[in-house]
């Protein structure tokens, strides 16, 4: 029943793209395939008295799914809208492609190239996919809208993540299922030149046919060279597509490493205790899993 | 979905496996069965159908969704004009009718004004004495000893409505007020401001009207009472066939030329036949002399190419721009027009703008119809027209969705109750009634319709 054996039996066509060494928070080091998208070295983030963040390390490979799990409170959707603009960190440095960047609003993400797609997903009901797909960035021909190019841009970019079940693009939001509004919202993060798409539980309130829609489709955003961050509740879903999953716990990270280091048990044990007997001693915010100690793929 | 310890938190997970599993047997079974009915349902059949059979197929199956777009306007056009017919012979006489487009000018344009407000999910209140302070400013300009050009006088009218709902919005933009509060008092205002410009005319508005008969141009008069010449109407009719027809079909081409799915040339060449045979019909009852004198009254009102052209314009202003798309963004979801880097204050600064102008062309064409703007214009009245017209029409009152074929047609119904019940000598009481049974009409149908279409 636990599905920890997803790693390999569900992609294998992207095996090859899992790094082998873990990455160790201050240490300086570096995934597998080179630098990190994103760096965050010592990020804290206060709201008055409460310390919401304390000294976050957290690296986002390009062409990777991290995950970002954590028990309610630990500080996942803080550390997300610190990455997304929302607000600044109280302390601590960002470095996108390894050069430090301040990121005062969103506004300043989006030019980097951080995309977030919050659970509202900012979607109008009222107007159909293209439409959605490409609200704000319309292409004229003549001064009035080019439908036919736009129609087709935004073609490309759902067949580009494999995005399927769309029979008509020109359908009105309003009426898609929850797994395929997340699908056009992730797109017109993509379209809009996104090189690291953060999504924020993606799959919560979503059925099993939904799910596994969006879950390929983090796989597919993955393989086309985005970084991915995806916040989730759901370990079936961090198991199945993340590439590595990073645990946060009141506001510390407690561990971060490729996924095959973590088993169900110790991702719960570190969600809910910060400690993880089944991965050594994992107190404070210096630990990380450590490569050797995972359970492997039995089934 | 979080638990307090990790042994809670994984039966969680197993309970939740388990009971999807059996959930998802289920809905894959009725997934492919809903999907096409689903897909039919939500988009156009523009954008589906491969022939006139399915194109017909999907359409029935939307209109018994509650999609069903401009349909219920129209049936309920034709069961009204039916029953005024039935008891007023005079109803569908070629005089009457031409009477009627001259009536209908002016509510189909403030329900124009409405809809491009209501679109944004706000009301615009002031609608009404905006139309008149802007025709009394036009005619003002017109009735004094030197007169201003026509064209100047009529601009000064349009910019002054434009720019007095330009600033209520930046009020409601600014301070962030509610519309309805800004615009109530701009009601208010703005017939006090009505009073007050008679007042000032002092010779020209004497008694509280003024009238056109002094102008030196007859061109405001006729905006509503000129006639093309008979000829003059059969061509322009054939004109806007073999242009919307040239249009519709170059731009389907196109689609195909790309890829993408367009609707079948034979729903085309049949929308062109309807609307050649409405235009027939109606070049051919107002071609009809209507005079009862000696000199000959025929021809199509100019109101209708006007209010045909107003339609055109605004069509493609909402449809095919990026202003319109914004709006209907804004209208729909604010917060996600926001995040696409939408400017919301300057969509509904410009979108009421657009509304104040065409409050300004209403009042024009209803002090044209009258022959005269007064200081006891019903503008409290009217703008209960306007929304009447476009709701009727088919505009949403909680904004985003709608169009402007809608508030012309949803303007018509009101301007046909209006003019029938007047011909039927049933007085304002019954007029009254009978609008705000239609409005209820279109509105429940509405709701019901959006109820059962909902999937979500």
């Amino acid at each position: 029943m636990v599905a920890n054996g997803s790693e390999d039996g569900t992609r294998p066509a992207e095996a090859g793209r899992v790094p082998s060494g873990s990455t160790l928070p201050g240490a300086g080091a570096t995934v597998a395939d080179g630098a990190p998208l994103l760096r965050l070295r010592g990020i804290s983030k206060n709201f008055g008295p409460v310390q919401a963040l304390i000294g976050v390390d957290l690296d986002i490979p390009a062409g990777q799914v991290t995950a970002l799990v954590g028990d309610n409170g630990a500080g996942k959707s803080t550390l997300i809208k610190t990455v997304a603009g929302i607000w600044p960190p109280s302390s601590g440095d960002i470095l996108w492609n390894g050069r430090p960047v301040h990121i005062h609003s969103p506004r300043d993400a989006t030019n980097l190239g951080i995309a977030a797609v919050y659970q509202d997903l900012a979607l109008c009901d009222n107007l159909d996919i293209v439409q959605n797909m490409l609200l704000g960035h319309e292409k004229q021909r003549f001064g009035l809208l080019d439908e036919v190019s736009m129609e087709l841009t935004a073609k490309q970019t759902l067949t580009d993540l494999r995005v399927t079940t769309v029979r008509s693009v020109r359908q009105p939001v309003g009426s898609l299922s929850g797994g395929q509004r997340q699908a056009v919202a992730v797109a017109k993060a993509v379209m809009q030149e996104a090189k690291l798409v953060i999504m924020d539980e993606p799959t919560a309130a979503l059925g099993v046919s939904q799910t596994e829609l969006v879950l390929s489709l983090v796989t597919q955003l993955a393989s086309t060279g985005h970084a991915v961050l995806v916040i989730s509740h759901n370990l079936n879903d961090v198991f199945q597509v993340a590439d590595r999953i990073a645990v946060l716990y009141l506001g510390r990270l407690v561990a971060v490493g490729p996924a095959a280091e973590f088993d169900r048990q110790s991702a719960v044990d570190l969600m809910t205790t910060g400690v993880s007997t089944r991965m050594g001693n994992g107190s404070g915010g210096e630990r990380t899993g450590s490569p050797g100690l995972s359970s492997g793929s039995e089934d | 979905m979080s638990a307090g310890d990790s042994g809670e938190q994984a039966r969680d997970q197993q309970a939740s496996e388990e009971q999807a599993g059996s959930v998802a047997v289920a809905s894959e079974a009725e997934a492919s069965e809903q999907v096409a009915a689903e897909v039919a349902l939500a988009s156009a059949p523009d954008v589906l159908a491969g022939s006139l059979g399915e194109y017909t197929r999907i359409w029935l199956r939307r209109v018994r969704n509650g999609e069903s777009g401009a349909l219920p306007v129209i049936i309920g056009l034709i069961a009204i004009g039916a029953y005024f017919q039935i008891s007023q012979h005079a109803f569908l006489s070629a005089a009457n009718i031409a009477n009627l487009m001259a009536q209908a000018g002016w509510i189909i344009a403030i329900a124009m004004a409405q809809a491009f407000v209501l679109l944004l999910g706000e009301i615009d209140l002031s609608v009404g004495y905006n139309a008149a302070v802007g025709a009394t400013i036009t005619f003002w300009m017109l009735a004094v000893r030197n007169p201003f050009p026509t064209w100047v006088a009529i601009l000064a009218g349009l910019a002054v409505c434009g720019a007095i709902a330009a600033i209520e919005a930046l009020i409601i933009v600014w301070l962030r007020i509610p519309s309805f509060v800004v615009t109530l008092a701009g009601l208010l205002g703005l017939s006090g401001v009505l009073l007050w410009l008679f007042e000032k005319t002092g010779s020209v508005g004497l008694g509280g009207v003024i009238s056109d008969t002094g102008f030196k141009s007859g061109f405001v008069n006729d905006l509503v009472f000129g006639n093309l010449p008979p000829a003059v109407g059969w061509i322009a009719l054939a004109a806007v066939v073999v242009l919307s027809g040239a249009f519709l079909i170059t731009r389907d081409q196109r689609r195909r030329a790309h890829g993408l799915v367009a609707p079948p040339l034979s729903v085309t060449i049949l929308k062109l036949a309807v609307m050649a045979a409405i235009g027939v019909v109606l070049v051919l009852v107002l071609n009809v002399n209507r005079s009862k004198g000696v000199t000959p009254l025929q021809g199509v009102p100019w109101v209708v190419p006007i209010v045909l052209g107003l339609l055109v314009v605004t069509s493609v202003l909402l449809g095919r721009t990026r202003f319109g798309r914004y709006m209907y963004a804004v209208g729909g979801n604010p917060e996600a027009a926001r995040r696409a880097g939408i400017n919301l204050a300057r969509i509904r600064v410009l979108a009421f703008t657009c509304g104040g102008v065409m409050a300004g062309v209403t009042g024009i064409l209803y002090a044209s119809n009258l022959g005269s703007i007064s200081n006891d214009f019903d503008g409290g009245q009217y703008v209960l027209y306007s929304v009447a017209g476009a709701v009727i029409g088919g505009v949403s009152l909680f904004g985003g969705r709608g169009r402007m074929l809608g508030a012309v047609l949803g303007g018509f119904v009101v301007a046909v109750i209006y003019n029938g019940v007047d011909l039927l000598g049933l007085g304002a009481a019954a007029q009254y009634i009978w609008t705000a049974i239609v409005l209820l009409a279109a509105v429940t149908l509405d709701s019901l319709a959006r109820r059962n279409s909902t999937t979500r």
